[in-house]
């Protein structure tokens, strides 16, 4: 491969030595091993997790785990279906509350707002994402589980002819609090996501439906929502994986009760707050259960972030004009996913 | 057509009627009636970390480690000196595992591997790992370094959880600034006939440091505040210590100890740590922030 | 109809031909159209014209913040006529067009002064919904901006969605698109989506949006710039058959163009006037020096 037609000295002057290229090689072999490792380090860990977790499924079945509603480990009973609908109770509360105001807290910053508060505004929502998990726990339990008790006590009393909403006492922690804090702290990657999606919208579609003569929401309706549509669907799916997940703050808001949910404002538990609680002192079986707890939590925040993921890259592919366009689109996609990782998942 | 008046009974026609107005500014009320809503958490949160926290905050709060007395209503409690030594320790290692791994493979992602088979899976497990909540990097750990091997909780170890936790976050940011260094910019310095090697860490690397450095001190940031991951990793322990390989505190799992205790004074201290863990990540936010400014990329 | 328009105001700039005795502008004379490639039935429908609504700037001035980019401008855009805007770029003919149906206000920190006549009624003057004369002015942009989220139909019948009937959709959307040539391509396919169609048919679909709600004035901002020569062709007629129905100015820095659609050419250099007139003359015998260096291709 030598290209050597002029020499000079021993060797050609266009050759270089052997030497010369070990740096290179080095570098670009070692950085693959690299990956190749980081690859290999997490199929070994999920194999790891299934293997301690094994034992709790030949108890329970694979099914029976899932799906049986008793939850009772001094009785060795491992059914954990009160672990996942407290966790679903929890994640469906959080995207209820959390997506609208995120989506409007979004709209209003790169839409409606005066220039000058949009970088302003844009920090404030992203603070939220710095407060850690463990401080909105302490916050909510001390500070807004006392001072919504009445709110909420009213409320059940109100509608406590509608099912499991209503009615019985409210309990501190509970179900609701847990869930709305847990909205509390998806907004901002919500918000950042469906930010990034809005200032994607071609200006072209706006001036079009301004110059057909719609008024502002008008236009906001026409030209921008409907082209945002996956984005922000992807940006919530994105903030309920992350609800699912979320263990600190749940552990300490959502009371740690082995049974069913009876109602939104009793006491509850999760997959991952169930871990946080009994790990410590379990045993055995138990501790299977706990791992496969941890299993079926990591499959599922797999399954919604792989479909999140699929349509914020759609929403970003989907403006897609010369190829510098989409790069930047790409890009844009690709800062708004990274605000997500950065604010926790 | 050009009667007098038509045109204005024209407009009048085109204007927009009541209920389009009403709607109109009911829908932008409402919009920003939740932004403001949106407010509301930060606010309330600044305002009793500030209220609560401050009065715990002392001289021996930092300088004092805590005594573990949660019996006695009158005894000495102590401060939470070994947790945020802890916590420094133990992100500082994590830092050290992660950022070079995160920038390698990211380098390599751009460099090297493109668009390729091998490099595509790479990023998706990667973005798996971005999905995994965190207690599993926990059990992960604890599998691997404390059942597998038969040992116990040590603070190396709940530095890996972490490091794990960081990785994704350093990889991606990583990659999108590289991406970001013009393809102009490695071409010349190649057609000059530079090796690779010396491109990357030359020229490609300088240039992409300010932004990549922002994704690290938000990695960072986040790993600082984590708690699930160190529960069956590092565990909890009152005393300061230097040694990695033993339990150790942070201020996290310190302030989750807490959070549960009936004693007041014991929960005011959970205040005062949760405001110094959030100081702690507000500056390395802010740093991160102010850093970015002076990126020429993105 | 009688006509009651206001006595022409005739500068030293301005040079026009008197509309009594051109016979083109004879009232109820159909414009003989040049053989169409559009269907024949678009044409039986543009015969059943109204008389659309004048434009008349007074004074207009257009600024970015404080800078300004159209400097005091007098111009007449006259009923059912196609007016061209020519001039090299940065002379301010877009931002002139859209300081009529107040669009350039809506770029932040960009206002206009002076007085926009739609007929006798200043659409800048005070209690004037900005809705309304967007929605008696319309607007065609120049690159085509179907909204991508829509079907052909539902394209069509968004300016219409904001106030017309359920029932009435279907039948004023068909009108829209016969009246923009385009039925006969698209009627079979009304729910795809509006961004399958080719360039041209795009912007002819956008067209067909604006029409949809029945403008007085159509404003069109370089509208062929972005499509090949056989669209553009196509356009052309169309605006042919168009202006018996609205008024039409088109913005161009294609003068073949100007000179194949325009009944009268303004030309527009730094912001400011120079001249106006019939087409023909515009072309062939301007009176400012400018114009003939900017008509015979010396500069722009």
């Amino acid at each position: 491969m030598e290209a050597a037609t002029l020499t000079s000295g021993d060797r050609g002057v266009l050759a270089r030595s052997p030497w010369a290229r070990v740096p290179d090689r080095a570098l670009r072999w070692g950085l693959t091993i690299l990956a190749a490792l980081i690859l290999a380090l997490i199929v070994f860990f999920f194999v790891q997790l299934f293997g301690e977790a094994r034992p709790a499924f030949e108890k329970q079945g694979v099914l029976g785990f899932v799906f049986d509603n008793d939850w009772n480990p001094s009785a060795g009973h491992y059914g954990a279906l009160p672990l996942v609908v407290g966790t679903l109770i929890t994640s469906a509360l959080a995207l209820l509350i959390g997506v609208p105001v995120a989506v409007a807290a979004a709209l209003y910053a790169s839409e409606l707002s005066p220039r000058r508060l949009r970088g302003a505004l844009t920090i404030l929502v992203e603070l939220l994402a710095a407060v850690p998990s463990v401080v909105y726990g302490l916050w909510g339990i001390f500070y807004l589980a006392p001072n919504l008790k009445p709110a909420e006590q009213w409320f059940a009393n109100t509608f406590s002819f509608i099912p499991f909403v209503g009615g019985g006492t409210v309990t501190i922690p509970n179900a609701f609090i847990a869930g709305l804090v847990l909205a509390i702290m998806i907004l901002p990657i919500v918000s950042a996501i469906s930010r990034e999606v809005m200032s994607t919208v071609p200006p072209d579609h706006k001036e079009a439906a301004l110059a057909l003569g719609a008024t502002r929401w008008e236009m906001i309706r026409m030209a921008i929502l409907p082209y945002c549509r996956s984005g922000i669907v992807g940006g919530a799916m994105l903030g309920l994986g992350r609800a699912i997940g979320e263990t600190i703050a749940v552990t300490i808001l959502i009371g740690g009760s082995t049974q069913m949910v009876e109602h939104l404002f009793g006491q509850s538990n999760s997959l991952a707050a169930v871990i946080a609680n009994e790990f410590g002192e379990a045993q055995g079986v138990h501790r299977s259960a706990l791992f496969a707890c941890g299993l079926v939590l990591f499959i599922l925040t797999l399954l919604v972030n792989g479909i999140a993921r699929g349509f914020v890259l759609r929403a970003g592919r989907r403006s897609a004009g010369p190829p510098r366009a989409e790069e930047h689109q790409r890009g844009a996609a690709a800062n708004a996913l990274l605000a997500d990782t950065a604010a926790g998942a | 057509m050009s009667a007098p008046g038509a045109t204005a009974k024209l407009l009048d026609r085109c204007a927009a009627s009541p209920a389009r107005r009403r709607r109109d500014r009911l829908a932008r009320g409402s919009v920003l009636a939740a932004t403001l809503l949106a407010l509301v958490p930060l606010v309330l949160i600044v305002y009793y970390l500030l209220k609560k926290g401050l009065g715990a905050w002392s001289g021996d709060f930092f300088t004092t480690d805590p005594t573990g007395n949660t019996f006695f209503k009158n005894s000495d409690i102590g401060g939470v000196k070994s947790a945020i030594l802890g916590t420094i320790e133990m992100v500082a290692l994590a830092s050290a595992i992660a950022v070079p791994v995160g920038v390698g493979v990211a380098v390599w992602l751009v460099e090297y591997g493109r668009n390729g088979a091998f490099a595509n899976t790479v990023r998706f497990f990667i973005d798996v790992l971005t999905g995994v909540p965190s207690i599993v990097f926990g059990l992960f750990v604890y599998i691997t370094l404390i059942v597998g091997t038969g040992t116990s909780y040590a603070g190396w170890k709940g530095s890996i959880a972490l490091s794990l936790l960081m990785l994704p976050v350093v990889t991606r940011s990583a990659e999108v600034i590289l991406t970001l260094v013009p393809g102009e910019l490695r071409e010349s310095a190649l057609a000059l006939g530079a090796p690779r090697w010396r491109v990357v860490g030359r020229i490609v690397l300088p240039t992409a440091l300010p932004g990549m450095v922002t994704g690290i001190l938000l990695a960072v940031a986040r790993a600082a505040g984590e708690t699930a991951p160190l529960l069956f990793t590092a565990a909890y322990t009152h005393e300061t210590t230097t040694n990695l390989g033993s339990f150790m505190n942070s201020l996290p799992v310190q302030i989750y100890t807490d959070v549960t205790s009936p004693t007041p004074r014991i929960v005011e201290r959970a205040w005062g740590a949760a405001l110094a863990l959030v100081t702690l990540i507000l500056l390395l936010n802010l740093i991160a922030r102010l850093v970015s400014r002076r990126s020429r990329l993105a | 109809m009688s006509s009651t328009r206001p006595e022409e105001h005739v500068t030293d700039l301005d040079r026009e031909s008197t509309s009594e005795t051109d016979p083109r502008h004879a009232e109820g004379a159909p414009v003989a159209p040049s053989p169409p490639i559009i269907a024949p039935e678009a044409r039986a429908h543009a015969a059943t014209a109204t008389r659309a609504v004048g434009v008349r700037l007074d004074e207009l001035r257009a600024f970015y913040g404080s800078a300004e980019q159209v400097r005091g401008i007098d111009l007449d855009f006259r009923a059912n006529e196609v007016t061209a805007i020519i001039g090299p770029s940065g002379s301010g003919k877009s931002t002139v067009v859209r300081c009529i149906n107040r669009m350039h206000e809506e770029i932040p920190g960009a206002h206009a002064e002076g007085r926009v006549l739609l007929d006798d009624v200043d659409v800048y003057g005070a209690g004037i919904d900005v809705v309304a004369v967007r929605r008696a002015i319309g607007m065609v942009f120049q690159k085509p901006n179907p909204f991508p989220t829509m079907s052909i139909f539902d394209n069509v019948a968004s300016g219409l969605r904001l106030t017309a009937r359920r029932g009435e959709l279907h039948e004023k959307v068909e009108r829209a698109l016969r009246g923009a040539g385009l039925w006969d391509e698209v009627s079979g396919r009304l729910s795809e989506p509006g961004a399958g169609l080719s360039g041209g048919q795009q912007q002819r679909l956008c067209i067909a949006r604006s029409l949809a709600v029945e403008p007085e004035v159509l404003l069109m901002d370089e509208p062929c710039s972005a499509l090949d020569p056989i669209a553009t062709l196509k356009i052309e007629e169309l605006i042919e058959e168009l202006k018996q129905r609205v008024t039409i100015v088109i913005v161009t820095h294609n003068m073949q163009q100007a000179a194949r659609v325009a009944d009268r050419t303004a030309f527009m250099l730094d912001g400011g006037l120079v001249e106006v007139g019939p087409t023909q003359e515009i072309f062939t015998k301007p009176t400012d020096p400018r114009t003939e260096e900017y008509v015979t291709g010396k500069f722009g």
